[in-house]
């Protein structure tokens, strides 16, 4: 491995990193504010999906990205609605639209482009790249980072953020200071599940240019590995997310160079996630009401 | 008599029965709205559906031949959520029970071998994520999924590398034809009876046995269980084995009784997904094996049914799969029953 491969991976790395740190991001505000979701794999795909389709009708990779949001915002509010104002369990909404994701891309795919599983984007439905010898880079990657240190910032230093917190750790005191309770954890989760939207579409109109109906690739998973990882700090999720995006870097570096079996260099990223999450779990600590739902007296 | 009736009513307890058959319904419409917005013809697409899965003694029996696997499936996640976890991993223990089948019938050509080893792979496979959940308090949703995946390459691997058939690049190796499921008839083997004592096994472990008694406290209320004696911890680590062992079983089966290959096809196809299709059957069998007997059945119809679909209506197989998946986001919507008694007793008002 010489300069240019290390360069190569790095590279890719941040790319990689991307829809992994915005899903972790939004999944740590949502979690703040005391509502779980597993759905992000789901959000991840579908997104991707229609951010597309987005795209390719406008011409345009920018409106693909905002029109993965929408599609976020739209499953964020059917969650919200599940998990806060009708006080489901949070697991079993998420686990309907992970397979609602799996039926309605493959679908999709097939129905829409009229190809099965897979579809290349015209080139000018693709965001724009810096393109250098060893690869190319996407001001999304900026972008993230910048989302990232905003959310955090917003979080722990706003009376916004203290209000999500509070609503997550603590709602019953936070409904006698009148906070609404509901208020604020349904739109934690329609932004949580927003930034999934957006690293979702990136991933279609931006990084590799294409919808594969398993695209998303167990990435929702891992960013909420990366959210455990983080302790629930955004800025954290940064380094997480980036050391995932590495893994999946590497293991799509060396699997066509057959020193070992690919198959078990594409188990790599996953093998990580365990490891990390199994040697870091004993601090980690969710807010005290993630996942709960909350019943006013 | 009336006082009676309403009591009858309550003791068979029909509500989440009623609750499934609108989130079934809720599923095909919006399935119909999706298939219109797509230009296809909603009643056409499920009328084939219905024929192709009930229309003849084949459809049935190809209905029951995919209601099999995610019966067993199914089984897995109930028995988590029974016991407070949320068990993705069915689908990876199914994966070592299809591969185990093949490798140990080979070594020694014999049908409960294979089975028994398909289950221990199966429970094996699951073990790391009891451990983990148990020892270091890991998620369980993010560690099984995380073994599905590892597990999806290894055994892509077993599959492309020492066991693939030398003579047909396109599956595995077979199952001896003397390991394989007896047939009852109509494709159909023996499977479906095993699945279906399976989920009456799993009922009676449940609920008429002092171990099931304890899994069900411990999910019911950890602290509490362990106030009264029981160990919550065995409980979850008897969940997952057990739910590893059902897939494996499954997965097992899905290899030995199914011809005409008896192999696992290139790449996987025919033992990808039934996992998943299994946590959609338990909860809309409300993760009980009953209705899971039921629920399989009617997801079994629906696979069946996609074939006729696909080739009378043009419709893409794919729309079963959107039309499941908002089956269970409508099942997970609490107190529908109340919601819709409540609608109802408004429109009859007015």
């Amino acid at each position: 491995m010489n300069v240019g491969d290390v360069l190569t991976v790095l590279f890719t790395s941040l790319m990689a990193m991307v829809p992994i740190v915005l899903t972790s991001v939004g999944a740590a505000w949502s979690e703040r504010a005391g509502v779980v979701s597993i759905g992000y794999e789901g959000v991840l795909l579908m997104s991707a999906f229609f951010g597309a389709i987005f795209a390719e009708l406008a011409h345009n990779a920018l409106v693909g990205l905002i029109g993965g949001i929408l599609i976020g915002v739209l499953l964020g509010m059917l969650h919200g609605a599940l998990t806060v104002y009708l006080k489901g369990d949070h697991v079993i909404p998420g686990i309907g639209i992970n397979l609602l994701a799996m039926g309605v891309v493959p679908f999709g795919i097939l129905a829409y482009w009229g190809t099965a599983g897979q579809h290349q984007l015209p080139h000018d439905a693709q965001m724009w790249h810096w393109k250098t010898p060893y690869g190319e880079l996407s001001p999304m990657v900026f972008v993230t980072v910048l989302i990232a240190i905003v959310t955090w910032w917003v979080l722990f230093k706003t009376p916004l953020g203290l209000r999500v917190r509070s609503v997550g750790e603590n709602p019953e005191a936070a409904d006698a200071l009148g906070i609404n309770v509901e208020k604020y954890r349904f739109w934690s989760t329609v932004y949580g599940h927003a930034l999934a939207g957006l690293g979702g579409a990136f991933m279609s109109v931006d990084w590799l240019g294409l919808v594969h109906k398993t695209m998303s690739g167990g990435r929702g998973f891992i960013a909420l590995a990366n959210m455990v990882f983080s302790g629930w700090n955004p800025l954290v999720s940064l380094i997480g997310g980036w050391l995932f995006g590495f893994f999946d870097a590497l293991a799509t570096w060396l699997a066509p160079k057959h020193i070992i079996p690919g198959q078990f260099i594409l188990m790599l990223p996953y093998i990580m996630t365990i490891i990390i999450v199994a040697g870091i779990i004993g601090k980690a600590r969710p807010p005290k009401w993630d996942g709960r739902p909350y019943k006013r007296e | 008599m009336k006082k009676s009736g309403s009591e009858l009513f309550k003791s068979l307890n029909v509500r989440p029965f009623i609750e499934s058959l609108i989130a079934i319904f809720v599923g095909f419409l919006i399935g119909a709205i999706v298939l219109l917005a797509f230009g296809y013809n909603p009643f056409e697409a499920y009328y084939w559906l219905f024929q192709g899965a009930l229309g003849s003694t084949r459809g049935i029996a190809s209905t029951l031949k995919y209601a099999t696997p995610i019966m067993l499936t199914a089984l897995t996640f109930a028995i988590g959520t029974r016991t407070g976890i949320f068990n993705i991993g069915a689908e990876g223990s199914f994966y070592f029970g299809a591969i185990a089948a093949v490798i140990f019938t080979n070594v020694w050509n014999n049908m409960l071998f294979g089975l028994v080893m398909g289950m221990l792979l199966g429970a094996l496979w699951a073990l790391p994520a009891a451990v983990l959940k148990v020892y270091r308090g890991v998620h369980e949703v993010i560690s099984t999924i995380m073994l599905n995946w590892i597990g999806w390459f290894f055994v892509l691997w077993l599959i492309v590398g020492p066991y693939a058939n030398p003579n047909d690049p396109n599956k595995t190796i077979r199952i001896p034809v003397e390991a394989r499921l007896p047939e009852i008839g109509y494709g159909l083997s023996i499977a479906v009876i095993i699945a279906v004592i399976a989920s009456l096994l799993t009922y009676f472990l449940l609920w008429h046995t002092t171990m099931g008694f304890g899994m069900r406290a411990s999910g019911m209320n950890e602290k509490a269980a362990r106030y009264a004696g029981m160990n919550p911890k065995m409980a979850v680590m008897w969940s997952f084995l057990i739910g590893g062992l059902l897939s494996g079983l499954g997965g097992a089966m899905k290899i030995m009784g199914e011809g005409p290959t008896y192999a696992i096809s290139q790449g996987g196809a025919n033992i990808y997904g039934f996992g998943f299709d299994g946590i959609g059957v338990a909860l809309v069998g409300r993760n009980h094996p009953l209705g899971i007997i039921l629920a399989a059945i009617f997801f079994g119809m629906l696979r069946a049914g996609t074939a006729l679909m696909q080739a009378q209506a043009q419709v893409p197989l794919e729309i079963i799969k959107v039309i499941q998946g908002i089956i269970v986001i409508t099942v997970a919507i609490p107190s529908l029953y109340d919601l819709i008694k409540k609608a109802i007793h408004r429109g009859a008002a007015q």
